[in-house]
C-alpha cells in the first residue's frame, strides 16, 4: 500500500509549435510512489518546468499518458482536471503567487473552500494549524502583500497542504529566495516528507537542494538521463 | 457554498479596485437616472398632449349621418334586382339627425361590461348675435355629470363650473375665443339664432378653454334640456351617443358590431385620431432610444474597466486556476462583478431617477394654452423603473460577458511561465 504509485508518466512527448516546431519533451516515462521526496534537476531550458505543468494537469497539449492516483487523466475534461488539481495536487510556485486581495488565512483557506468538504469554521481551524506548522500563525490576518518573500512562500506551502493533497509540486520554490529562506523552505519540505509522509515533486536547478532529496531525476534536452 | 465563495472572491476583487468599480457603478447610476427622468418627463408630456385631444374624444361615437339611402327602390324590385342599375342625382332622404330609440341603445351600452360610461349629447349649430354681426358656433347639449366624469370637462372650464349649467336655466358655458369676441362676461345674457331661425337668450355661467384655439372659438356647452328646448325637441331627442370604454383598443371592433346592431353610424377613436397614436409612438420610440443609448454607453464603461481589471489580475486568475478553479468558476466571478456593479449602480439610479422625476414635477410650467397645467408633468409609471432595472442588468451582463470569457480562457501556464 505504501508503495502505491501516486504519479506516473508514460512516454510523454511535448512539442512547441511557435515559432517553429520543436520537441521539448521526448518519451518521458517515470513514476513516483507515495512518500517519495523527488527533485527534478536540469539546466535552464531542458524542459523540466514544461514537464511539471503537464504533470500538474494545467498543460494538456501533449502526447503520451499521465496517471494520477493510478487513474488515467489524459484527455479528461477541463473541469474534471480542475477538480483533480483542487483535491489531489498542491502547488508551490517560484513567485509565491498569493492572492493579494485576501488575508493570509483566507489565502490558505481558498482551495479548501473550493473543495467544499469542510465548512468555513473547520477550515479556519485547519488553516491555522497549517500556518502554525510554519510559524506563520501570528501573521494570519495580515494581507498577503505585507509579508516578506520567505513568509509568502511558507504561506503558499500551507495553502498547498490545506486539502491534504496526494502530491505537492513545486516549481523552483526556493529559486527566488535568499540562502536562509531557501534553507527554511527546504527544511519544511523535508519535514513534510519525513514526518507526514507527504509525496513531493520539486523542480529545481540548485544542485545543493537536489542532493538533499531522496531521489533526483536529472533531465537534459527533453530527456531523462537518470532517475 | 461554492457559489458563495465565488461571490466572496468577486467582492474582494472589487474592493481591491474600489475606485474603478465606483466609476463603473456611477456610470450605470447616471445612465439609469437619466433614463428614468427622461422617460418619465417625455411620457408625462406625451400623456398631457394626448390628453388634450384623447381625454375629450369619445372612444366610440354613435350618430346619424345625412346621406343618400343605399337601398334605392329599383334595387328592391324583383325584376331589376340582378341588373346593374345606374341612378343619377340621388339626394338624401329627409332623414333626421336624431337617434331613434336612443334610450334603449343607451341602456344596452350601459349593460355592456366593456363600457366605462355613456354620455348622450345634442349638438346644434347656432349663430351668436353680436350687434349687427353673427358669429357661428356649436352648442353641445350635454348630460353634465356624465360628461364631467368621462371627459374631464371641469378641467377645461376655467371660469365657473360645469355644474352651473344644471343650476341655472338657459345657461351656457362659452368657448373662451367666442366669449372674447362677444365681450361676454359671466352673468351676461347673449342672444343666439338657431338653424331653424328661432332666437334664444342664454346666460353665460362659465368659460371653456381647451388649449386648442380653433375649438375654443366655436365650441360652447349647455345642458341637454336647454339645447332640446332651443330646438323645440322632446327630451328623447339625442344626436350623439358618446361611449368611453375600459379598453381603448376594443373601440374599432365594438364600433363595427354596434353600428350593425343599431343600424347607425359609429366612429371609433383609432380611426378618427390615428395621427395622435402615431405621434405618441414616435415620441416614445425616441425617448427609449436615447435612454438605451445611455445605458449602452455605460455598458462600454463597464466593459473597459473589467477588461483592465482582468489584465491587472492575470496573476490572480492564474493562481485560482492552478489551485483548482475551473474556467467556468472564473467566468462566474467576473460576471458577478459586472452584475454587482449593474445592480448597485442600477438601484441607486432608479432612486435618483425617481428623485429627479419629483424635482421636474416641481418646476413651474404655465402656459395660456394649457389652463390646467401648473408644473411640468411627469409620469411615474413603474414600467419605466422595471425596464430601467432589467436593462441595467442586461447591459452590465453583456459588458461583463466578453471580459469574463477572456478571463476564463486565461492559460495559467502562460502566466506562471511568463514571469
Amino acid at each position: 500500500m505504501d508503495n502505491r504509485k501516486v504519479l506516473e508518466a508514460q512516454n510523454i512527448d511535448k512539442f512547441f509549435y511557435s515559432p517553429v516546431k520543436t520537441q521539448v519533451l521526448k518519451k518521458i516515462s517515470f513514476s513516483i510512489n507515495r512518500g517519495d521526496f523527488v527533485s527534478v534537476m536540469g539546466k535552464s531550458g531542458c524542459g523540466k518546468s514544461t514537464l511539471l505543468y503537464i504533470l500538474s494537469t494545467m498543460d494538456t497539449s501533449y502526447q503520451g499518458k499521465l496517471l494520477i492516483d493510478q487513474e488515467i487523466i489524459t484527455d479528461k475534461s477541463a473541469s474534471y482536471l480542475s477538480r483533480i488539481r483542487n483535491e489531489k495536487i498542491g502547488f508551490v510556485f517560484q513567485f509565491h503567487y498569493l492572492l493579494t486581495e485576501f488575508s493570509v488565512l483566507e489565502n490558505v483557506m481558498v482551495p479548501g473552500l473550493k473543495l467544499g468538504k469542510l465548512n468555513r469554521e473547520q477550515l479556519e481551524v485547519k488553516a491555522m494549524e497549517k500556518l502554525r506548522i510554519f510559524g506563520m500563525e501570528e501573521h494570519a490576518l495580515k494581507k498577503a502583500n505585507q509579508l516578506s518573500g520567505g513568509q509568502k512562500q511558507r504561506v503558499a506551502i500551507a495553502r498547498a497542504l490545506i486539502n491534504d493533497p496526494l502530491i505537492i509540486m513545486g516549481d523552483e520554490p526556493s529559486g527566488n529566495l535568499d540562502k536562509k529562506n531557501s534553507d527554511i523552505v527546504f527544511g519544511i519540505f523535508k519535514e513534510l516528507a519525513t514526518d507526514f509522509n507527504q509525496t513531493l515533486l520539486i523542480v529545481t536547478h540548485d544542485p545543493d537542494f537536489a542532493e538533499k532529496t531522496d531521489r533526483t531525476i536529472v533531465m537534459e534536452d527533453g530527456r531523462i538521463i537518470s532517475h | 457554498m461554492k457559489y458563495g465563495l465565488l461571490l466572496h472572491i468577486a467582492r474582494s476583487l472589487m474592493l481591491a479596485r474600489f475606485k474603478q468599480t465606483m466609476v463603473a457603478a456611477v456610470g450605470v447610476t447616471f445612465s439609469i437616472t437619466m433614463f428614468i427622468a427622461l422617460l418619465g418627463f417625455m411620457n408625462g408630456l406625451n400623456q398631457m398632449l394626448d390628453g388634450l385631444v384623447l381625454n375629450r374624444t369619445p372612444h366610440i361615437r354613435f350618430y346619424n349621418e345625412i346621406k343618400p339611402n343605399p337601398d334605392q327602390p329599383i334595387d328592391q324590385s324583383e325584376k331589376y334586382k340582378n341588373y346593374t342599375n345606374t341612378i343619377r342625382s340621388i339626394k338624401p332622404t329627409s332623414s333626421r339627425l336624431r337617434i331613434y330609440n336612443s334610450s334603449a341603445i343607451i341602456k344596452t351600452l350601459e349593460e355592456d361590461p366593456r363600457v366605462l360610461g355613456v354620455a348622450p349629447k345634442v349638438s346644434t349649430q347656432v349663430f351668436f348675435n353680436v350687434g349687427s354681426s353673427d358669429i357661428s358656433g356649436t352648442i353641445s347639449g350635454i348630460d353634465v355629470p356624465a360628461e364631467n366624469d368621462l371627459f374631464a370637462l371641469s378641467d377645461y372650464v376655467t371660469v365657473g363650473t360645469p355644474m352651473d349649467l344644471t343650476q341655472t336655466n338657459n345657461s351656457i358655458i362659452l368657448g373662451k375665443g367666442a366669449a372674447d369676441r362677444m365681450l361676454a362676461d359671466i352673468g351676461d345674457v347673449i342672444q343666439a339664432t338657431t338653424s331653424r331661425g328661432d332666437r334664444v337668450q342664454l346666460k353665460v355661467v362659465g368659460y371653456y378653454q381647451s388649449g386648442l384655439g380653433e375649438l375654443d372659438n366655436i365650441q360652447s356647452y349647455a345642458s341637454l334640456q336647454t339645447v332640446q328646448k332651443i330646438l323645440g325637441e322632446p327630451p328623447s331627442y339625442i344626436t350623439d351617443i358618446q361611449v368611453k370604454l375600459r379598453e381603448l383598443d376594443l373601440a374599432p371592433s365594438m364600433a363595427r358590431d354596434y353600428a350593425g346592431l343599431f343600424k347607425i353610424n359609429a366612429d371609433d377613436i383609432q380611426t378618427v385620431n390615428a395621427q395622435f397614436e402615431t405621434g405618441t409612438e414616435i415620441r416614445n420610440l425616441i425617448s427609449y432610444a436615447v435612454g438605451i443609448t445611455l445605458l449602452i454607453v455605460s455598458g462600454f464603461g463597464i466593459y473597459n474597466i473589467l477588461n483592465m481589471m482582468i489584465y491587472e489580475k492575470m496573476d490572480t486568475i492564474a493562481i485560482l486556476k492552478a489551485i483548482g478553479f475551473s474556467g467556468r468558476d472564473v467566468n462566474i466571478i467576473f460576471i458577478n462583478i459586472a452584475l454587482i456593479i449593474g445592480l448597485a449602480g442600477g438601484t441607486l439610479g432608479l432612486c435618483l431617477g425617481y428623485l429627479a422625476g419629483l424635482g421636474i414635477d416641481q418646476l413651474p410650467f404655465e402656459t395660456e394654452a394649457l389652463p390646467t397645467i401648473k408644473t411640468f408633468p411627469v409620469d411615474f409609471n413603474p414600467r419605466y423603473y422595471l425596464i430601467g432595472g432589467i436593462f441595467s442588468l442586461v447591459t452590465t451582463y453583456f459588458a461583463g460577458y466578453f471580459p469574463a470569457k477572456k478571463a476564463s480562457g486565461v492559460d495559467p501556464v502562460d502566466i506562471i511561465r511568463g514571469k
